[in-house]
């Protein structure tokens, strides 16, 4: 089907349109607009009397393409019936064709020096900022020595049913679980030499040290850090925050503190369950699988222990607890203008929070070494 | 004015629409004639954006029927809902901009979605609804969070007018504006109604609007509508019409187009 046919020679043109106009067929007319001849001189007629229905995208499209013609060289005109918004296509399309000067770039060099410099200062912007959050939050508990009622215990009370109890299946499995197979995976090794007595040692030590405390912290900035990053993500795009200031409610004090002392409480105890649960699994498994009887293992549980062994563990719970709170209330409390920025900071946030929480369980490593804790 | 003796755009009737126990629409007539800018008042809460809803075919109603152009709208949606949706445009309340698109990929994503056409076409009917709706170029690449509340209003009139429909409907389009915005808003829906030859349909709570644009108007009351001009309205003895169009609001209005 053809939309349009070129007829003429020399200095008298005409452009025959004729068919199916329409938006629809906007893709067979842009293939038949671009064979048409680079240059043109004298003038141009467009008959629109055998044209169908025409669209406005198609009539736009096809003024484009006569605009590439050198207006000094070329008259074109239109007959037979054009649409009725032509000239109000031709108004937009001159205005338009003023305004369309393209933004010169600058020289590559310049500008990725510039986005570098860029970068540097947005993360000193940044830095600040975070420690700004920070200083916030201590004043604000600070200031809740004289006037208890600024901790806000109702909501206190509901961020530790949130993030506590209601996380003690999952962490118990992952806890349990996760023993079993570091116990299974010990007991293989160890009997080789003849050392099956020493997974007591290899499943305690680990779980109490690490794995209960540092796989809860985990479980927690999955579940609770991202949740404290949309909650507060999506009153900060409803305005909510800016009413509570606006009321004189400092949004800190009752969204942010409530949130990171829930945590902080919450999460130690989770861990001393993660332990429980972890030496549970322990000592099913090397009942099963190696056949160490339970008073055994209990007895050979206690020669194992240290005395810091438990608390080397459980001391690092409120740091965990306080990097995961603060992460996710503070990229909570970013969040601005639309949907898209909640869901890209929703998930900064859990990244964030699990990264810092590994970065500190390794600093707490190298501590405790120095220290022999 | 077009009369009655040509097809009704919109045919609505004896429509009605429930919520659990609380009726809607009871028995509401409506109909909507080529080419007229066509108003839809009534208090909160009796339907109207319901109404609109059961008009697109997002909602099925619980008796009664509805046409487009003198197609019921139930079968079209299921059997052809792609051609039903391209017959008419639609602005929602808030703009309703995907947001993680810029204004331009806003007003291509229908067109990409029928279409098979060149970026360079899409960019240039993107600019060209643009100017339509008298945006300047630089918002095309904008995000909606970037924009104005009377530059989103316009954006989403734009997307609206992007498949060429010949019906268009508008949720209170100039809801949340100031007065200023609103008027240009009034304006702009008047030059492309002439230029484009649109059918439209708005919901409004703006007597203003209601008083520069509309021809006539539909008054929802105790579930059924009321259809008359402006004029008539105004003569209206219902409680409820009186006191809607004789308000402080509705005086001042009035003397601003009549007076």
């Amino acid at each position: 089907m053809t939309a349009l046919a070129l007829e003429g020679e020399g200095e008298d043109w005409h452009l025959h349109l004729s068919g199916d106009w329409s938006l629809a067929a906007l893709a067979q007319i842009e293939a038949q607009l671009e064979v048409l001849p680079g240059t043109l001189r004298g003038t141009l007629v467009c008959d629109w009397s055998r044209a169908e229905a025409p669209g406005i995208g198609s009539v736009w499209a096809l003024l484009w393409r006569l605009a590439s013609f050198d207006a000094r060289h070329l008259d074109i005109r239109h007959s037979g019936n054009p649409p009725h918004f032509l000239e109000l296509l031709q108004e937009l399309k001159a205005e338009r064709h003023a305004a369309r000067a393209l933004p010169q770039d600058a020289p590559s060099v310049e500008r990725e020096v510039g986005k570098l410099g860029r970068w540097v200062v947005l993360q000193g912007i940044e830095a600040r900022a975070v420690l700004d959050f920070f200083g916030r939050i201590v004043t604000v508990i600070g200031e809740a020595f004289p006037r208890p009622r600024a901790l806000r215990v109702s909501s206190l009370a509901r961020h530790i049913y949130e993030t506590g109890i209601t996380a003690i299946p999952i962490v118990s499995l992952i806890a349990f679980l996760i023993s079993v197979i570091v116990a299974y995976l010990g007991a293989q090794q160890l009997s080789k030499f003849g050392a099956d007595i020493f997974v007591v040692d290899l499943v305690t030590i680990s779980v109490l040290r690490e794995m209960g405390v540092l796989l809860t912290a985990i479980i927690v900035a999955g579940r609770s850090g991202s949740a404290f990053a949309a909650e507060i993500g999506v009153m900060q795009l409803n305005e909510e925050t800016d009413a509570l200031r606006a009321m004189g409610i400092n949004p800190i004090e009752v969204l942010v503190v409530p949130r990171v002392l829930a945590l902080i409480i919450v999460l130690p105890l989770l861990t001393v369950i993660a332990d429980a649960m972890g030496l549970a699994g322990g000592g099913l498994l090397t009942l099963l699988k190696l056949h160490i009887p339970l008073s055994q293992f209990t007895y050979r549980l206690r020669e194992a222990l240290a005395p810091t062994t438990f608390w080397a563990g459980l001391i690092k719970a409120p740091v965990f607890a306080m990097l995961i709170a603060m992460v996710g209330t503070y990229r909570g409390m970013q969040v601005r203008e639309s949907a898209r920025e909640l869901g890209r900071l929703t998930t900064v946030a859990v990244v964030q929070s699990i990264f810092f929480v590994i970065l500190a369980d390794a600093l707490f490593a190298v501590l405790f070494v120095q220290i022999r804790f | 004015m077009s009369g009655p003796a040509t097809p009704a755009v919109i045919r609505v009737q004896g429509l009605i629409n429930r919520f659990g126990a609380q009726t809607v629409h009871d028995g509401l007539d409506l109909e909507v004639w080529p080419n007229e800018i066509f108003g839809i008042v009534g208090g909160s809460g009796t339907g109207k954006s319901v109404l609109l809803r059961t008009i697109l075919g997002l909602r099925i109603p619980d008796a009664g029927t509805v046409e487009l152009y003198g197609k019921d709208v139930r079968l079209l949606a299921a059997v052809d809902a792609k051609s039903l949706v391209r017959s008419y445009g639609v602005t929602f309340q808030n703009g309703a901009l995907i947001s993680s698109l810029n204004v331009a990929q806003n007003i291509q994503l229908p067109l990409r979605e029928y279409y098979s056409v060149s970026e360079t076409i899409l960019d240039e009917l993107a600019e060209l609804n643009l100017a339509l709706v008298g945006l300047p170029p630089d918002a095309a690449t904008k995000f909606p969070a970037q924009l104005s509340g009377g530059m989103v209003k316009r954006a989403a009139l734009a997307r609206a007018l992007s498949l060429e429909p010949k019906l268009l409907f508008l949720d209170e389009p100039t809801a949340g504006l100031d007065p200023i915005s609103a008027a240009a808003f009034d304006e702009l829906l008047l030059y492309l109604h002439s230029q484009l030859r649109l059918t439209v349909v708005m919901i409004t709570h703006d007597l203003d609007t209601l008083f520069r644009t509309c021809s006539r108007v539909g008054v929802i009351v105790d579930g059924r509508m009321i259809i008359d001009t402006l004029d008539g309205m105004l003569k209206n003895t219902n409680p409820w019409i009186r006191d809607y169009f004789h308000g402080t609001r509705a005086r001042a209005a009035e003397k601003v187009e009549h007076g």
